[in-house]
């Protein structure tokens, strides 16, 4: 992510920030880091306390429960939200399949940052229910 | 870093384009006193390990005649030592522990050579099996704003009363923007500070990640409402008049369109790290680009053999536990990484064996309390470098030293313990312990206290307790 205009351009085309102004997502690039992980590099980790909200902005990752692989990510996914939200550990790895950029909140500005932004809420929402849906489906 | 390479008799040489010790701190801060505290009067003994916590300007030394020199030189009358105070303290410390340096050769290219590195340099080549770039982060960043190159950075303000009775807009609101704001107080007729997000203090984020509270005072007359103005907007553009400039920002946490008329503009944007030709190797980086991504031992993830050390080791990010970044773009975080990549170099490049003292089981959670209450690498480099002790058969029970946590609980390895001092989301700071066992790592945070006090006796009942479940220790 080499300057400011290309990193706005990137998050506008994300589905969670498709109802952002531009001046908004200029606050956004602001808000989160950006950071970066090599492939094999661990981003979240099962049962460590003080984890943060990630979005991934480019690249692959995989999601593993106690060892197995549970589900890929990519661009527009974002993961860490469940154990924010409720404020618990995560239930999960994530590791880097491929080279991976993230924007990365951390749990404590989370609740802001929705706050500020109820339509990127509405859009993590309905995120959440497709995924609850998927989930169901597998039953 | 060339103190600790030259501890393990690695052979190395140094070069520096500057024309003497002191680097960035020849010219930076601008305004003169750092943010950074050197303690006068601390609680414990300067040759103590623990002392670097109270000082963070002072370079590490394993000689009791090389340590505390930046106190050395300050003259008293605060705790934050002035840039020439810290210059001295630098040039007292590469004069008495004998450093050599070749200054005035400056590093030009670089180029891969049957397994080792070639640089070139104002004074010819160098070939090494490892380097070690120690750049800073000091050089001028500017975001893709129009009209922003007719305006001066941070980097070339003038001094302060060269801004008397003038309206002064700085761009950005980040520890520059807000040493500049504090420094401009008792000239600048009106100083509006601009950024698309509002400020991070220190004192919330809980790291030095945010604005010092030593720079606050531009805040409080934002809050009073004094004349001083931070305002969340995006600069969209900015134009010279006849007597200043005009900057067009649009609102971003409130909307609404703004047009300054000023006297003066300074892009306190930040800062980037000079790479060079390193990202034609195929150097990974992010943050806009300005920073290398680096594995926990401060070596790129994308070219291997090329390390860092100084402020770009923040380029490693660690757990991040809570948002609390590591302390690595400082000089009190990034000189105990310098301690601990040596060593790592020694063992890993130079096969040399570290010393593994053993411990006796009884010595075990004294110790590790010991550590978390008072190490300043624990403290100074939170949730980024760890105290290790490994269990074993073998071997019993052996101090590892310090390593970095990412790379604790990430790789495979004996049974082993390491402590970390940690600050969740509410500021609270209490030690946190990972236990491996079987080659699985698992977290366990142990109780804060309101004085620090980590050795108390339920600390010690509850840490024994942990190890002798997950270790058999006891």
């Amino acid at each position: 992510m080499d300057g400011r205009d290309e990193l706005i351009n990137t998050l506008a085309s994300l589905t969670l920030f498709a109802d952002l102004s531009r001046p908004q997502l200029e606050a956004v690039a602001h808000t989160f880091e950006d950071e970066y992980f090599a492939e094999g590099q661990r981003i979240l980790r099962q049962g460590f306390s003080g984890s943060n909200l990630y979005i991934v902005l480019s690249g692959e990752a995989a999601v593993y429960v106690n060892g197995t692989q549970r589900a890929t990510l990519a661009r527009g996914d974002f993961f860490g939200e469940i154990s924010v939200l409720l404020g618990e550990p995560p239930a999960a790895d994530v590791v880097a399949v491929h080279p991976l950029r993230c924007l990365v909140l951390p749990a404590v500005d989370v609740e802001a940052f929705l706050q500020t932004y109820p339509r990127v809420t509405y859009r993590m929402l309905q995120a959440e229910a497709r995924r609850v849906r998927t989930a169901n489906l597998w039953r | 870093m060339s103190y600790f390479l030259n501890r393990w008799r690695l052979p190395h040489a140094v070069i520096s384009a500057d024309p003497g010790p002191g680097g960035m701190f020849r010219t930076f801060p601008l305004f003169e006193r750092l943010n950074s505290w050197s303690k006068p009067y601390p609680p414990v003994e300067p040759t103590s390990r623990h002392y670097a916590w109270f000082d963070w300007n002072s370079l590490l030394a394993d000689d009791p005649a090389h340590l505390a020199l930046v106190p050395e030189f300050m003259e008293g009358g605060s705790y934050f030592p002035m840039r020439a105070e810290m210059e001295r303290g630098l040039v007292a410390y590469a004069k008495r522990a004998g450093i050599h340096v070749r200054y005035g050769c400056r590093w030009e290219s670089t180029r891969r050579m049957d397994g080792a590195v070639v640089l070139g340099t104002s004074d010819g080549e160098y070939t090494c099996r490892v380097v070690i770039f120690t750049i800073g982060m000091a050089e001028p960043w500017k975001p893709d704003i129009s009209g922003i190159e007719q305006v001066p950075h941070y980097a070339e303000a003038r001094p302060s009363p060269r801004y008397a009775r003038k309206r002064v807009l700085i761009l950005g609101k980040r520890t520059s923007a807000f040493e500049m704001a504090d420094a401009l107080l008792a000239w600048a007729s009106q100083i509006i500070l601009v950024s698309p997000r509002p400020p991070l203090l220190a004192i919330h984020s809980h790291s030095t990640a945010g604005v010092r509270a030593r720079y606050l005072l531009p805040y409080e007359d934002h809050v009073l409402g004094g004349g001083v103005f931070m305002l969340d907007a995006a600069t969209q553009r900015i134009e010279r008049t006849a007597r200043g400039y005009r900057v067009s920002a649009v609102g971003t946490t409130r909307p609404g369109n703004y047009v300054f008329a000023v006297d003066a503009v300074v892009a306190a944007t930040g800062w980037t790290t000079p790479l060079g030709d390193l990202r034609a190797l195929g150097l990974a980086t992010f943050h806009q680009d300005r920073i290398p991504a680096l594995t926990p031992y401060w070596e790129s993830t994308s070219v291997p053999g090329i390390f860092f050390a100084g402020a770009a080791t923040q380029g490693a990010v660690g757990l991040k536990k809570h948002g609390v970044p590591s302390n690595s773009g400082g000089v009190g975080g990034f000189r105990h990484n310098a301690r601990v990549l040596a060593a790592y170099l020694a063992r890993t490049r130079f096969g040399m064996t570290m010393p593994r003292p053993a411990i006796k089981p009884a010595d075990v959670v004294p110790y590790l309390l010991s550590e978390v209450s008072s190490a300043s690498e624990l403290w100074n480099q939170r949730s980024y470098l760890a105290r290790v002790i490994s269990v074993t058969k073998e071997d019993g029970i052996r101090d590892e030293g310090i390593q970095p946590l990412a790379y604790f609980v990430d790789t495979s390895g004996h049974d082993a313990v390491a402590a970390v001092l940690e600050t969740d989301g509410q500021g609270d700071h209490h030690p946190a312990v990972y236990v491996r066992r079987d080659g699985r790592v698992s977290e366990h945070v142990l109780a804060g206290d309101p004085l620090l006090n980590f050795q108390s006796p339920d600390h010690r009942v509850q840490l024994s307790a942990l190890l002798k479940d997950s270790l058999n220790l006891y």
